[in-house]
């Protein structure tokens, strides 16, 4: 039941407000137990899992929609797990430190507790249809945490950005997955993956892996949709080292990585991943070094890793996918922490602004420390685990064969682009004379300090000691992408190589950068009017030209005139029917008419009221010419033993009656507005659709195409549904979620009216302007 | 432009509209063996209150009400038609499958499907007196 273990933290989310009144400022170790209780358990996980084997632990959701809640657990899944769980137990921990006092801190544990489950949900859900909820969950609370600050309007507006971006992706995803659920034949990754349909040779293959990738990068903010995650900075720190760096903005490399065996090595793949992976990588370097603000350069040092982790699934030779899991595990790792130490210096000196900051080594020695394990893992500097990441990369990067020079050398730059960034973070706080902050700085609290010191750890442990990585789930995670079992050997040494001399030389010409930063700086900022073209400008005018496109048609087809959107529906009632009734197939009728007096009656008196509301000369007389036509009706039902429907109807007409005589005097002066000719449009439409629904009742008499379920709703309603009133039955049990939707919109009607009628703007400015002119004639 | 009626609609509506209100528990009750049901009775019941509506006008209609606004009903009623889908649940059946009890000693069968008819029940009469009930207390706000 580990589903439910899993699937609980919703459940703990929503108790976070009574654990905070119980436990106060301690709430959030209280909330860390969750996400440490299941690193333990996935940590039990790894012996079963490096010996090949995987776990498939299987729930069904909705069997009869091919839904399951099954999770499927190899080493890929359970390294993503891990990475979850690990860092989502320090990030709770370092929040209730950063937050500590914070107003909304009740809010920020339910949402990041909600995000976590749902992104351990995403890497276990073996459902397509399982993984697509996940997936759009995230985006949902990564939402609500870039606009956590919701007082803020650049906060509000990042994470408008990013919730448009990724939702854009969702519904690329969406038709992904439901082409590749239809041409792999199964609902089930991991039947698909095993599955022996070869989806490279499809018909479908292309358009089914575009949508894929679309998907996967706007997520992991692959170039050129990579301008979303640093403005996603507006989320207050903890938040960006758990979503915006360590696990969500990974989800889309997790997809490419899972759909790697199935979909990955064509041309196609291997070219788009390449070349998008390595532009992203170089965009995100080279961004980064433009900036001062210290989150912001972070973010683009995370959005050149994800490119990195893009090119290396392109290049997809075993050495670049063992290369994979490795950078993986070692960016999140030292990213995590880096982010963590971002945070804790704007929370300590109160600026984010990396040349405000200086000489801070002797009053927070232990931040110091931490932050430069930290950034020389993200140099890629022996003997930390980055570095091997980093020797790794090269090497993959020389096996390249599609666009080798252009990967090999967009690899080179960044490598070096990010050493400096790497320097600058460790360095310039620290080190050099002290400067004047807002704030006076002093060391963070251990809460604060846990995390990142744990994290930056964890690099230096594992680089000392690959190996443990390597035995560790890395293995297994490789096999899994891959698709066929593979060995990771990681050391630390490979000799003297091209990789070791690419390192060596990245590491001076960084060095170099480093010390020229401020000169450099000043010369980009000479590129500036050509950066503000960048793919965010693109965002803007397309987000412009909605809001243009959708004024205009709403003003078009949401006029607020009644008999528009009376007209237009009945036109494209009478041209759809039409299509398929004269057009499409031959028009049989047979009928024998055999009326009563009493019947014939009842319908002249109908046909009556019709025509007389049509030219009646006041506006309660039509209304009540509309109710004879009403009770007529009703007056039918009953003649054809339908009670049920006849009471329902008697009821409706008089409740509309009433309702209509509350409205009547609102209304304004009755007067005959069309003119003659558009009487006569009206006449003809009116009359063509009376025709048309005629043809169709005696159609559809004479045609037996289906079995009529009548039968066995008759023969079951006493035995099964003990009733003997079909039409109720029908109602409540037969047909009972549409009576559950019906109510919901009874529901909705009703809360509209009370909306429109009672949350109206008090005052009526003195000039409407001219879109309240349009909207206030309905 | 509700007036408060004349001394017929008064009396009438004193005493049609408790009459009222027990047929609509009547109609709801026998629904599954007879015309009736929730949605029917429902309106019945939301007739009632109108009749009363327009004999005493709205304050009056509220403190008929006492506590209960036409919106909790609303939200009762879908309550009520969510709640009965979880029984099935528990017995390892399909969401909403029907669950039949008997209470002992006396000739009645509590159902989820009479649950479900109390929900529509509510959510149809809250529905119509609030939208009716606006209406008129618009009305009444604006001369």
């Amino acid at each position: 039941m580990m589903q439910l273990a899993v699937l609980s933290g919703f459940v703990l989310a929503a108790f976070a407000p009574l654990l905070h009144r119980w436990f106060g400022g301690r709430a959030s170790f209280v909330l860390a137990a969750f996400p440490a209780a299941l690193a333990l358990w996935f940590l039990a996980q790894v012996p079963t899992v490096m010996r090949g084997e995987v776990l498939f632990l299987e729930l069904d959701w909705v069997p009869s929609l091919g839904m399951s809640l099954s999770f499927v657990i190899d080493g890929l899944a359970l390294l993503f797990a891990l990475l979850i769980t690990v860092i989502g137990t320090f990030v709770l921990i370092y929040a209730g430190g950063y937050l500590k006092g914070h107003r909304d801190l009740v809010r920020f544990h339910i949402v990041i507790l909600a995000f976590m489950v749902s992104m351990l949900g995403l890497v276990l859900a073996d459902g397509l249809l399982t993984l697509f909820v996940f997936w759009e969950l995230t985006s949902i609370t990564s939402y609500l945490l870039i606009g956590f600050s919701h007082a803020d309007i650049e906060a509000r507006k990042s994470a408008r950005q990013g919730l448009f971006v990724t939702f854009a992706g969702g519904l690329a995803l969406m038709a992904g997955l439901v082409l590749l659920g239809n041409v792999g034949g199964s609902w089930s990754l991991a039947e698909i993956n095993a599955g022996g349909i070869d989806l490279r040779e499809h018909d479908l293959y292309l358009p089914m892996l575009l949508c894929l990738l679309l998907a996967a990068f706007t997520k992991s903010a692959q170039f050129p949709f990579h301008f979303w995650l640093p403005n996603a900075m507006a989320a207050p720190t903890p938040v960006s080292a758990y979503l915006h760096s360590a696990t969500m903005v990974k989800a889309g490399i997790y997809l490419l990585a899972r759909l790697q065996p199935s979909l990955g090595g064509t041309e196609a793949w291997v070219g788009i991943l390449s070349v998008v992976g390595a532009l992203t990588m170089f965009t995100g370097a080279f961004l980064a070094i433009r900036h001062t603000n210290i989150k912001k350069m972070l973010a683009y040092s995370t959005v050149m890793a994800l490119g990195t982790l893009t090119m290396l699934l392109g290049i997809g030779t075993e050495g670049a996918l063992i290369t994979f899991v490795t950078f993986l595990l070692a960016h999140s790792l030292y990213k995590g922490a880096l982010f963590m130490v971002a945070g804790i210096l704007d929370h300590e000196t109160g600026t984010k602004d990396i040349t405000a900051m200086g000489g801070l080594r002797p009053l927070m020695p232990v931040t110091a420390v931490v932050a430069i394990i930290a950034a020389l893992s993200l140099a890629g500097a022996p003997p930390l685990f980055g570095f091997i990441a980093k020797e790794m990369m090269f090497e993959a990067a020389l096996e390249a064969d599609a666009f080798g020079w252009l990967v090999l050398l967009l690899a080179f730059v960044s490598a070096f682009l990010t050493i400096a960034v790497a320097a600058i973070i460790a360095l310039r706080p620290f080190f050099g004379e002290r400067r004047a902050t807002p704030r006076v700085a002093h060391e963070a609290p251990l809460s604060m300090l846990l995390g990142p010191a744990c994290l930056a750890a964890l690099s230096l442990l594992l680089g000392v000691f690959p190996v443990l990585a390597g035995m560790g789930v890395l293995t297994a995670a490789a096999s899994a992408v891959m698709g066929e079992p593979v060995t990771v050997y990681l050391s630390l040494w490979h000799g003297i190589n091209l990789p070791l001399v690419m390192s060596i030389v990245t590491l001076a010409l960084g060095y170099l950068l480093f010390k020229r930063w401020d000169r450099v700086r000043a010369h980009l900022a000479r590129l500036d009017p050509v950066m503000a073209r960048g793919p965010e400008a693109g965002y803007e005018a397309f987000m412009h030209w909605i809001t243009v496109v959708s004024e205009w048609q709403t003003r078009i087809l949401q006029n607020g005139y009644m008999r528009n959107y009376i007209l237009v529906m009945v036109l494209v009632l009478i041209a759809l029917l039409g299509n398929s009734l004269l057009l499409r197939h031959p028009l049989e009728i047979a009928f024998e008419l055999d009326v009563r007096f009493h019947e014939v009656v009842v319908v002249a008196m109908m046909v009556l009221g019709a025509l007389f509301a049509a030219v009646a000369r006041s506006r309660l007389s039509a209304v009540v010419s509309v109710g004879i036509m009403g009770f007529s009706i009703a007056l039918t039902f009953i003649l054809f033993s339908a009670p049920d429907l006849g009471i329902t109807q008697l009821l409706v007409e008089t409740l509309t009656v009433i309702l209509l005589v509350l409205v009547l005097f609102r209304l304004p002066r009755f007067a005959s507005l069309s003119t003659p000719l558009e009487r006569v449009r009206d006449v003809l439409v009116a009359g063509s659709v009376g025709v048309l629904i005629t043809l169709l009742i005696l159609t559809a008499w004479g045609i037996d195409q289906f079995v009529p379920i009548s039968e066995y709703m008759i023969e079951n309603s006493v035995p099964l549904a003990h009733g003997r009133n079909i039409v109720n039955v029908i109602l409540v049990d037969y047909r009972s979620l549409d009576t559950l939707g019906e109510i919901f919109v009874l529901a909705l009607a009703a809360i509209g009216v009370i909306a429109m009628l009672k949350l109206r703007a008090p005052v009526k400015p003195a000039k409407p302007t001219a879109q309240e002119k349009e909207s206030s004639h309905g | 432009m509700v007036k408060s009626g004349t001394l017929i609609l008064h009396t009438a509506a004193r005493i049609l509209m408790p009459l009222q209100l027990l047929f609509s528990v009547f109609l709801l009750l026998r629904g599954h063996d007879e015309p009736g049901g929730g949605f029917i009775a429902g309106l019945v019941a939301a007739g009632a209150f109108t009749l009363y509506l327009f004999a005493f006008g709205v304050s009056a209609t509220r403190e008929v009400l006492r506590m209960v606004d036409p919106r909790d009903l609303i939200g009762m009623g879908l309550l009520l038609g969510m709640i009965s889908v979880f029984p099935a649940w528990f017995v390892d059946q399909p969401f909403l499958t029907a669950q039949w009890w008997t209470i002992p000693g006396v000739d009645f069968y509590a159902s989820t499907p009479l649950i479900f008819d109390i929900g529509v029940y509510l959510a149809v009469l809250g529905s119509v007196l609030a939208m009716v009930m606006t209406l008129m207390e618009v009305d009444k706000d604006e001369p």
